[in-house]
């Protein structure tokens, strides 16, 4: 562990604490003006954490303690997922101690912790809302793997830093099978992150609320951290998305100046990124609930292709 | 002393226990609070001295026991240590619940129930211990017949006599398909003994047909589809510390078994038994996880569970066969690795589940789903360490579930290396599944635990919930320590499955291990691969306990408690809560197909609205039944020679004779 690996180290996770809620303000942004909105500031989901924090936190009496620290573990998971994921640099101290597969452990921790959570008021929408965010998970966990599987395959490794930084030094410019993989990593992204055409974030609709009825019993300084840990996941899967599929101008010589040479190229990244999401919001319906599983099954299969197009071509 | 000879003492401890048991037959407080945790004691022991035996020499003794110039043959070797180690560890945590547990009578007086449990755990210590096909057999016989009593414990209910029965008479069928295995081993030279059947080198049909008899044979033990059964009608069937036992230990046998003759007493493996077994333990592993998952009684959705486990045991064991098939030592090390991971994990877990449901069981009276809920907050003990299990279960991480699937993934990763390309085409599609397989199992416990613990009681007599005896909470404790140990430092564990995996096919993975260091578990090489649950761990305390620091420290800590939100609903009440049923709908209407299930929906005119829903395996009725029919045509066909009248069986006597020197004249 180098000196400079952990500044990078601690420089990411800090990064992405502070600019996490900047990306899902920017991406709000733009989907209001698409939508031919007037758009709420940048700086909004600050204002809302901020108020949020300031708030009493009313619990319910049936509660129990699942309930209340429930949000610190997710805002935690999603911290050091923020920490293994390369965002600016791929030289990190954190990255030994969590691959690929735990990364996707980490995801399926937050997850059962807040359907726990949700199920503990034992409320009829939070049930309902256990039992959705369980039936997405259980089909974009596995297309989520195959689609680190592929980058393994081709980088003979499962580290994420390691795949980053031989992906950044690949001889193709574009794999076939990453192709296909990205394709399903979006669709599990969508999905992942509460988005339309799976769920939408701005609903409370009882038909079609999956996010949002997870954590309607939550009020106060636990639902800022809840939204604050939503930012982050996006903010960490983008970053997983561009550094797997588009891993040009990540920084893995740990002098500071290739660190700082990074940023920019990040920010770029991330608000293309956030511009194309909303797009791609905007011109998607939300589907039926029970159509769910048959997008997520086509993600899964389009990894599995994507691991086999791999196998195939060897590339 | 050898460590056999102290085994043997360990055993015939046990055995005694279950003697005095016998003396004091209805004498509750001395079975349970001086026989059970003795065997606990013995247990430990037990572990401890199989540890200490897997470090050192094999070593062999002859029992002269049973029949004349028939004795024993025993043989304590790496292989058999280790799953000693797993009895002893596992078998600690029940007995001392089980002391806790057994307050009144579950039918059987508890002094034959002592009996009988003492006689099941020593049975299977000897089956590990045998190395003659005649000490197998007849330990591995009486592990059944003790289980069967033991699951039959509360025989007056007549669905346990049936599942009882299924029980044994699938064990049975089992058991002939393991002697005719042996029998093929010995390759006609007479002598049974493990040794002679090492020294033989079959032909590859005979050795896959001493392969396919095993898999038959251990399979119906493990409950391989289509021989699972069984499973999820005894195990919910016997009292919770038995099917611990069962889910939990005695499922390990057969995998024992698997790996005894696949690995040691035959000396070649052929590739196809790789992929026969991968195939069967997927199509298991999904069928339990999909079963389980729309389980409406808690311990039928914990014995699909097993049945899912068993499966992915298989895949691991299919994977190391594979590997080995093609010369690939080091690779088949990695996956045999996980699979004997899993074994252990899996002992601690399942049986840590099902030991919660028992405590659940007797503080609320309840197996079924739909009349649980809310016992978090009456039994935080029970619940707190279920939750461990739960999420052991998962395979979340850092606990131990999620080491072994950590493992067996990183060892589907190189399968790219076979040199077979359709392998290489296959098997990546079979990681897959078993990323969805582990995925499904999550959905199940989190409807297992939520279902039971969370949420508001179901029915007004959970009120009266009360946490389990201290006694049962001490085996809770035990087995949940063992996941959370077992997830936090897979490195010492590994060196200790290294020895097993040393013995099998001569390569392991504890060198490259051990290279790094305890903290960090980098199977191949540090590049490759790495992952470090202490460190996991220690990052996500420290960042949950700085979050709440940091936000004391900027905001208020303020807290109010309030009735339940709900989005305004004002008559919210406990049974708008999602039942089992509910939970489980969206696998049912995704996985249709699987189930054959049988619906009444009610009329909206109903006055008393009732839904039911049955869900029962296409086996049964693909399977089981018509050949349970056909048994009867033939045995009514049969039965017409029974006529009752004495002239017409000496007739047959008569026509015997007749035909009989006809034959011989010709």
């Amino acid at each position: 562990m180098t000196f400079s690996g952990l500044v990078s180290q601690l420089l990411e996770i800090v990064l992405a604490l502070a600019f996490a809620p900047l990306l899902t303000g920017w991406v709000n942004q733009w989907r209001a003006w698409l939508q031919n909105r007037s758009a709420p500031g940048l700086l909004q989901p600050y204002r809302l954490l901020h108020k949020l924090f300031n708030k009493d936190s009313v619990v319910a009496e049936t509660a129990s303690p699942i309930f209340r620290i429930a949000p610190y573990i997710v805002f935690a998971c999603m911290a050091l997922v923020c920490g293994i994921a390369p965002t600016l640099s791929t030289d990190l101290p954190l990255a030994p101690a969590a691959d690929a597969i735990a990364l996707v452990g980490l995801f399926a921790l937050a997850r059962v912790f807040i359907s726990l959570a949700a199920m503990d008021i034992g409320t009829s929408f939070g049930t309902l809302g256990a039992r959705r965010e369980m039936l997405v998970g259980f089909l974009a966990e596995p297309a989520l793997l195959m689609v680190l599987f592929s980058a393994s395959l081709i980088t003979q490794s499962t580290s994420l830093a390691n795949i980053v930084e031989s992906l950044a030094h690949a001889p193709f410019a574009i794999y076939p099978s990453l192709a296909v993989a990205g394709v399903a990593f979006t669709f599990v992204s969508l999905a992942e992150n509460a988005r339309i055409p799976v769920d939408n974030p701005a609903t409370h609709l009882e038909l079609t609320m999956i996010h949002e009825a997870l954590i309607l019993e939550y009020s106060g300084r636990h639902l800022a951290l809840i939204e604050w840990a939503a930012s982050l996941k996006l903010f960490a899967y983008s970053c997983i998305g561009l550094a797997l599929f588009f891993p040009w101008g990540i920084a893995n010589a740990d002098t500071p100046l290739v660190m700082i040479l990074a940023v920019p190229v990040l920010v770029a990244k991330l608000a293309v990124g956030g511009m194309l999401l909303a797009l791609i919001e905007t011109i998607n319906a939300k589907m039926r609930l029970f159509r769910v599983p048959e997008f997520l099954a086509t993600a899964f299969l389009l990894a599995v292709i994507a691991l086999l197009v791999h196998v195939l071509l060897g590339a | 002393m050898l460590h056999l000879d102290w085994i043997l003492v360990l055993v015939g401890a046990w055995l005694g226990l279950g003697l005095i048991g016998l003396l004091v037959l209805r004498n509750t407080a001395f079975v349970a609070r001086v026989l059970f945790p003795a065997g606990g004691a013995v247990a430990i022991a037990l572990a401890a001295v199989a540890l200490a035996a897997l470090f050192d020499v094999p070593e062999t003794a002859v029992l002269v026991v049973g029949l004349p110039d028939l004795p024993f043959h025993l043989r304590l070797d790496g292989l058999s240590a280790f799953f000693l180690l797993v009895i002893g560890a596992a078998g600690a945590g029940i007995s001392i619940f089980a002391a806790g547990y057994f307050r009144h009578g579950e039918g059987t007086p508890p002094g034959l129930l002592c009996l009988e449990y003492h006689v099941f755990l020593a049975s299977m210590a000897m089956v590990l211990l045998a190395d003659d096909a005649y000490a197998f057999m007849v330990m591995w016989e009486t592990m059944a017949l003790s289980s069967f009593f033991l699951v039959t414990a509360n025989h007056r209910v007549p669905s346990i006599r049936q599942a009882g029965f299924l029980y044994l008479l699938v064990a049975h069928v089992g058991a002939i398909a393991i002697l005719l295995c042996f029998g093929v081993l010995q390759a006609n030279t007479g002598d049974y003994t493990f040794a002679n059947m090492r020294a033989q080198s079959l032909s590859p049909l005979w050795a896959s047909a001493a392969f396919l008899l095993a898999t038959f044979g251990f399979g119906a033990k493990a409950g391989i589809v289509p021989l699972h059964v069984w499973l999820p009608e005894a195990h919910p069937a016997a009292p919770s510390p038995v099917s611990a036992l069962m889910s939990g230990v005695m499922l390990k046998t057969a995998i024992y078994g698997v790996l005894r003759v696949g690995f040691d007493l035959l000396s070649v493996q052929i590739w196809w038994w790789g992929v026969l077994l991968l195939s069967l333990g997927l199509i298991t592993a999904l069928f339990g996880v999909t079963f389980s998952a729309v389980q409406t009684d808690m311990k039928r959705l914990l014995a699909y569970s097993s049945i899912e486990n068993i499966g992915l045991l298989f895949v691991g064991i299919g994977l190391g066969v594979l590997f080995k098939a093609y010369g690939m030592d080091s690779l088949s090390a990695l996956a045999l690795t996980a699979a004997l991971y899993h074994v252990i994990s899996h002992a601690f877990f399942k049986s840590l589940l099902f030991l919660g449901t028992g405590s659940v069981l007797h503080a609320t009276g309840e197996r079924s789903l739909g009349k649980l809920g809310g016992l978090m907050r009456r039994m935080p003990w029970v619940g707190w360490l279920v939750l461990v299990g739960v999420l052991a279960s998962s395979g979340l991480p850092p606990l131990s579930g999620f080491v072994a699937e950590w493992l067996l993934l990183q060892s589907f990763l190189f399968t790219t290396e076979l040199p077979d390309t359709f392998l290489n085409m296959l098997i990546p599609v079979i990681a897959a599944a078993i990323a969805l397989v582990a995925a499904l199992a999550g959905y199940a416990m989190v409807k297992f635990f939520g279902v039971i613990f969370l949420g508001q009681p179901r029915e007004p007599k959970l009120a009266e919930a009360r946490d389990a005896s201290r006694l049962e909470r001490a085996g809770l404790v035990w087995l949940a320590s063992g996941c959370v140990l077992l997830g936090l430092f897979p490195v010492p564990i590994i060196t200790v499955i290294d020895r097993v995996t040393h013995l099998l096919i001569g390569a392991g993975i504890a060198d490259t291990v051990r290279r790094n260091g305890w903290i960090l578990l980098a199977p191949t090489a540090l590049d490759r691969a790495s992952y470090s649950p202490v460190i996991f761990l220690v990052v996500v305390c420290v960042a949950v306990l700085l979050s709440i620091w940091l936000v004391r420290r900027f905001y208020h800590g303020r807290l109010r408690f309030a009735p339940p939100w709900d989005c305004g609903f004002p008559a919210q009440t406990a049974r708008m809560q999602d039942t089992a049923e509910g939970f489980g709908q969206p696998i049912r209407q995704i996985f249709e197909p699987v189930f054959r299930m049988q619906r009444e929906l009610p009329s909206p005119f109903d006055d008393k609205p009732v839904y039911k829903v049955i869900i029962e395996d296409h086996f049964w009725h693909w399977l089981y039944l018509p050949i349970a029919h056909a048994t009867e045509l033939f045995a009514r066909v049969v039965g017409r020679l029974q006529q009752g009248r004495i002239a017409i069986y000496l007739l047959y006597s008569f026509v015997t004779l007749i035909v009989l020197l006809l034959v011989v004249k010709s």
